[in-house]
């Protein structure tokens, strides 16, 4: 992004007013204007966070408690099979998603690559499900995949009568059901943020290993891909994120089901705080979830932040 | 540095094999254009159709009825009102929010590039922090807040949630923005006696365009397809777009109307839909701001 600084044209010059309250004023000025915005983080973000954990040490159930109990419900949500039945389903659902994500996008990525004719019609095809609410996206999935009028239904009707696709109404296979739909909805960013990556790529290194005698596959797998290190490293924080937080789609696709078969942390933690009145376990599984995020952000902002300052 | 406009060609770039290269960057277009293109082609078909038929083919006999009725006839939740009301509800809640959350983000963004104080490298790290927070942790202390406010179940309940989960974006995006921004530009004026807002006002502001047109598609993205906040703090008469919709299909009772639901569905993703169609270019600017550079 380049700022140009050609629209100040009037005359800023004033009659200076040199008092010291004035001066005193603009100098405590940008400490004034930005305080209440961070007063506003500071309470609302990490009040909020230091509230929640401490709920958590409660006995808190359908309304907070403020008696201190200790790590207890801790030890109960790690007895919970409810519990462990999300975060396998985080760990499935996760890792699937990330994996491909990242391998459809970089296919993409390459692919659109190779002086495509056209290349501005299929680029914003891949990426606007990006702009779409994942309750959309759970809609149009929900009744695509289910077998009464979607899928199974349409290839019955097209003549393919031995076709059957029931992963939706499937205890074990539904958590696939919702791999597909999120990848469907963010493999095309991923697609962008790979793209933006390949763009940035020194020539100069490319013309000198071609002239090494390296092919076009080998130039990809020996020198772009592991130049494309930074891409990859954005992409899996941001799907690792967007994995741990997901709510909206499940609640959209499966609503959980059948059974719990699709239930994830998010939605949990919803249900145990909000319509099973324990607050306290409910609490301490968000609590879980920050940390599993934060493990995630936390080194990757502090590098982003350290090269900037180095730069 | 001289940057590569394309790869390296893959295969013989043999007719042959462009073909297969053309051929398979069409089929992924048709994977991600196909659920949008069922929810449409369905939205306009009658009910018997969809249930007696497949859902690729065109329709028979086209009909309005199912995005009239997804307007302002379906029940959603207890009223038969359609989605009408919640749609608006969502731009009431949208339009002010982004316009807060951008302003305060703009002028967090000059301080933040433009002075120097002490810590406020540890400002910026809490900000930020605060854009990635699974926002399941703060949802118990919102309620108890906004219920103390007297705004629980109210448009302006969810402004002021978004306006608060919000600044860490807009803040980033334009602290990144301004600080390719000539400083020097900054400390002539200052010389030259102009204050803090005046600098703000004549000198950043005019060159802003940018990144203000970013900041409002991705908070506008973000705050109308939000679910978990509307679903959270919202009472029936003030729920957003995405939880009318999501009460629209998941409610169990009468006849399930898919080509309503599609309507509704289609409804609900047009708003984004246009933003991204008008300003494509300045989406993915924003989504490359938020991952890349954040």
């Amino acid at each position: 992004m380049t700022a140009t600084s050609t629209t100040a044209t009037e005359p800023l010059v004033r009659p200076r007013r040199s008092s010291a309250f004035r001066r005193g004023l603009q100098d405590w000025l940008p400490r004034i204007v930005l305080a209440p915005s961070f007063a506003v983080i500071v309470l609302f973000v990490y009040g909020f966070i230091i509230f929640t954990v401490y709920l958590s040490m409660t006995s808190s159930t359908l309304l907070p408690r403020f008696d201190f109990i200790g790590l207890g419900n801790y030890v109960k949500l790690f007895d919970l099979p409810n519990w462990w039945i999300a975060l396998k389903n985080l760990a499935i659902f996760g890792s699937l998603y990330i994996v491909i994500c990242c391998v459809l996008g970089l296919l993409l990525a390459i692919l659109l690559d190779q002086k495509i004719r056209g290349e501005g019609v299929l680029r914003p095809i891949y990426l606007y499900p990006m702009a779409l609410s994942f309750i959309v996206t759970g809609t149009a999935w929900k009744w695509f995949l289910d077998p009464g009028i979607g899928l199974d239904h349409t290839m019955h009707a097209l003549g393919w009568t031995s076709f059957h696709f029931g992963w939706i109404k499937d205890r074990e296979m539904a958590i696939y059901t919702v791999v597909i739909a999120a990848v469907w909805q963010s493999s095309g960013f991923v697609m962008a943020m790979f793209l933006a990556g390949l763009r940035g790529i020194d020539t100069e290194i490319m013309r000198a290993a071609q002239i090494d005698g390296a092919g076009p596959w080998q130039l990809y797998r020996r020198i772009i891909i592991p130049m494309l290190r930074p891409a990859f490293l954005s992409a899996f924080v941001v799907l690792a994120h967007m994995a741990i937080k997901s709510y909206d789609l499940v609640i959209a696709l499966t609503n959980g089901g059948p059974g719990r078969a699709t239930e994830l942390p998010a939605t949990f933690m919803y249900s145990y705080t909000f319509t099973r009145s324990q607050m306290a376990i409910g609490a301490a599984s968000a609590v879980v979830m920050l940390m599993m995020v934060a493990s995630i952000i936390v080194p990757y902002l502090y590098s982003e932040l350290s090269t900037e300052r180095e730069q | 540095m001289s940057t590569a406009t394309e790869g390296p060609q893959l295969g013989s770039g043999s007719v042959f094999g462009r073909a297969i290269l053309y051929a398979v960057l069409i089929v992924f277009a048709v994977y991600y254009l196909l659920p949008l293109v069922i929810m449409l082609l369905n939205s306009v078909k009658p009910l018997d159709e969809i249930r007696s038929g497949n859902l690729i083919a065109p329709p028979q006999h086209w009909t309005l009825q199912p995005w009239l009725s997804a307007w302002s006839e379906a029940q959603v939740g207890v009223q038969a009102t359609g989605l009408k009301p919640y749609f608006v509800n969502s731009f009431l809640m949208v339009i002010p929010a982004v316009t807060i959350s951008m302003v305060l983000g703009a002028i967090n963004g000059y301080v933040l590039t433009k002075y120097r104080f002490k810590g406020d490298s540890i400002v910026f790290g809490l900000i930020l922090f605060s854009c990635f927070i699974p926002f399941q942790i703060v949802l118990i202390p919102m309620a108890k807040v906004l219920g103390t406010l007297g705004i629980a179940g109210t448009v302006p309940g969810l402004v002021l949630v978004h306006v608060v989960y919000g600044l860490g974006f807009t803040t980033l995006f334009f602290r990144n923005y301004y600080a390719a921004f000539p400083t020097e530009l900054i400390r002539s004026a200052q010389v030259d006696g102009a204050g803090f807002f005046r600098i703000f006002w004549r000198i950043l502001l005019p060159s802003s365009g940018p990144i203000i047109v970013v900041t409002i598609i991705w908070q506008f993205t973000n705050i109308w397809n939000d679910f978990l906040f509307g679903a959270s703090f919202s009472d029936f008469d003030s729920q957003p777009m995405t939880v009318a919709l999501n009460n629209l299909v998941s409610s169990s009772t009468g006849v399930k109307e898919y080509n309503v639901h599609f309507a509704g569905a289609v409804l609900a993703a047009l708003p984004t839909l246009v933003v991204y169609i008008v300003s494509g270019r300045y989406f993915v600017r924003g989504l490359m701001a938020g991952a890349v550079k954040g």
